[in-house]
């Protein structure tokens, strides 16, 4: 046990400083480099817990995909630093107020927590012992069997999304010339070349 | 004392000694893939290749790591110091972790993890940071031009690679990957699945950032992309990072598609030779396709890559993915 308290205290300690840094250091890009540490690190703790699918799933998707075009975004704007902290202290209020607001809201739920069991088995799919199978079947067994309409109901969510994102984005330009791949395939020799005589001393 | 001794440092010893026993080959298998790919492009060109260091030039990747090694590490005045120094490291250390869950035999393997395939997909989906901050950090306008290049195309590439990975998984019912390979015990997966294979090595190509996808690193337009600025030991690590990748990645196609180490027919003169041979006979064919394909393919043009990458590879897995479930389900050959 003593191994897995080091790795568990290394993990959450490193999680807490880089989330720190993410909000404290200076320069953006390095911001998000330390939210992908945060991130590795959380994946970390997952698998101390034993969810190791959970682990992985957060690698690949928030580390793998999303902060990657966080990155991406990151580095290519134009910040100027000067000017992002002359507006510091006139927003410090309201920006305090906010933090206080949400730390209030999270004292009271931590006030109101109930340390009961959940609800763990139902009568469509009773829980195996945890031994028995892998995390893997046994999220996918709540998870499109109790809890299908919710998950549908994520992925319609985020097909609304993608949707929006791509109305947003979406334009039409003139005079851009595209490339038809089949088109170009398709086109044979009698479609492409002439063949003329031309007789000599005269042009076609 | 003696339970310490017993519980954590001996199995620790024991650990420490199999990462060694994997790394020193793999990097032996490194340092000779670059003189193959000399060799195996000289013999397509009609060239000798190198043949000057040692019998046959065997001796010429030494030669070279001891060049590397003996010039001067530049760090370029405008650079981010910290970030450029992490990103070579990076790359170097991702595509070394990668090898903790690849089994190179029944039973024989690092780490046997119920969720091996995935923790391969993560760590190639990782490779993508230490190409893009070498880029960001070289405060230059080829490398990040590259970097730019390569996060877009290993991030296009890799939902590909995922549908392929969904479409094996479909048909063994486990992510371990020795589960994987024992589930190819009848058949190997390049059969019934031929499409998702030749797919999945496009996008292997294209992940690695290889000829004809190496646009990061295209001379013609780049100079050499993410890595104009580093030299010396840094400059080593990317590369032996980037052919480790290489080496990974053919040996993900075999576990996934040609059978790991099973033999081609369980019968006695193929049952003879023991698996990691069989493993790493597979591993070094499709490395060869690899070198084929470099001394073979013109460099696409890049809204090329991406219609090809988005508009056929996307769709098309996805839609083997949904045929292939289909019959699975209307056949009742779902694994159990």
């Amino acid at each position: 046990m003593v191994i897995q308290a080091i790795a568990f205290y290394m993990f959450a300690i490193v999680t807490i400083a880089a989330a720190v840094m993410v909000i404290s250091a200076r320069n953006p890009v390095h911001s998000v480099l330390f939210l992908i540490l945060a991130f590795f690190n959380a994946a970390g703790l997952f698998v101390l817990m034993g969810a190791e699918f959970i682990a992985m799933i957060l690698v690949i998707v928030y580390v793998g995909a999303v902060a990657v075009l966080f990155l991406f975004v990151v580095m290519m704007l134009d910040i100027n630093f000067a000017e992002l902290r002359q507006g510091f202290l006139q927003y410090l209020p309201i920006g305090g107020l906010i933090g206080i607001v949400l730390l209030v809201e999270l004292l009271f739920l931590a006030s109101t927590w109930l340390a009961k069991p959940l609800k763990t088995a139902s009568p469509a799919s009773p829980a195996p012992a945890a031994d028995a199978v892998t995390n893997t079947h046994a999220l996918g067994r709540v998870l499109y069997t109790d809890y299908v309409y919710l998950f549908q109901a994520a992925g319609l969510v985020l097909l609304v999304a993608m949707i929006g994102a791509i109305v947003l984005t979406l334009r039409s330009r003139e005079g851009v010339r595209r490339q038809n791949a089949a088109a170009q395939l398709n086109r044979r020799r009698d479609q492409a070349v002439e063949v003329k005589k031309v007789q000599p001393g005269s042009s076609i | 004392m003696a339970s310490l001794w017993q519980g954590y440092l001996w199995p620790g010893l024991i650990i420490v000694a199999q990462i060694v026993a994997i790394i020193l080959p793999l990097l032996g298998a490194v340092a000779y893939l670059t003189y193959a790919e000399r060799k195996v492009l000289a013999a397509m060109q009609l060239r000798k290749g190198p043949n000057v260091v040692g019998p046959f030039g065997l001796l010429q990747p030494l030669a070279d790591g001891l060049k590397l090694l003996n010039k001067e590490t530049i760090l370029p005045s405008g650079a981010n110091p910290i970030v450029f120094v992490a990103a070579p490291m990076l790359t170097f250390v991702l595509s070394l972790v990668a090898w903790a869950v690849i089994p190179f035999d029944a039973g024989v393997v690092l780490a046997d993890i119920n969720v091996g395939i995935l923790y391969l997909f993560a760590i190639s989906s990782l490779g993508v940071y230490g190409i893009i901050m070498a880029g960001w950090a070289s405060n230059s306008k080829y490398p990040f031009l590259g970097a730019l290049r390569s996060a877009a195309q290993m991030v296009s590439y890799e939902v590909a690679i995922g549908f392929v990975i969904i479409t094996v998984l479909l048909c063994v019912g486990s992510l371990n990957l020795s589960a994987i390979v024992k589930a190819q015990e009848t058949v190997w997966f390049c059969v019934p699945l031929l499409p998702m294979f030749v797919i999945f090595f496009i996008s292997a190509l294209a992940e690695t950032n290889r000829a004809p996808f190496d646009l990061p690193e295209a001379e013609a337009e780049l100079v050499a992309g993410y890595n104009v600025e580093y030299s010396s030991m840094t400059f080593a690590l990317f590369f032996l990072g980037e052919y480790a990748n290489m080496i990974l990645m053919s040996a993900m196609t075999a576990l996934l598609f040609l059978g790991g180490w099973l033999p081609p027919i369980g019968i006695p003169p193929f049952t003879w030779i023991p698996g990691p041979l069989w493993f790493a006979a597979k591993v070094a064919f499709v490395l060869f396709l690899f070198l084929w394909v470099r001394a073979t393919f013109p460099r696409y043009r890049y809204d090329q890559l991406m219609r090809l990458g988005w508009k056929v590879f996307l769709p098309f897995s996805l839609l083997w993915v949904v045929v292939t479930a289909g019959v699975l389900v209307a056949f009742d050959w779902t694994p159990k």
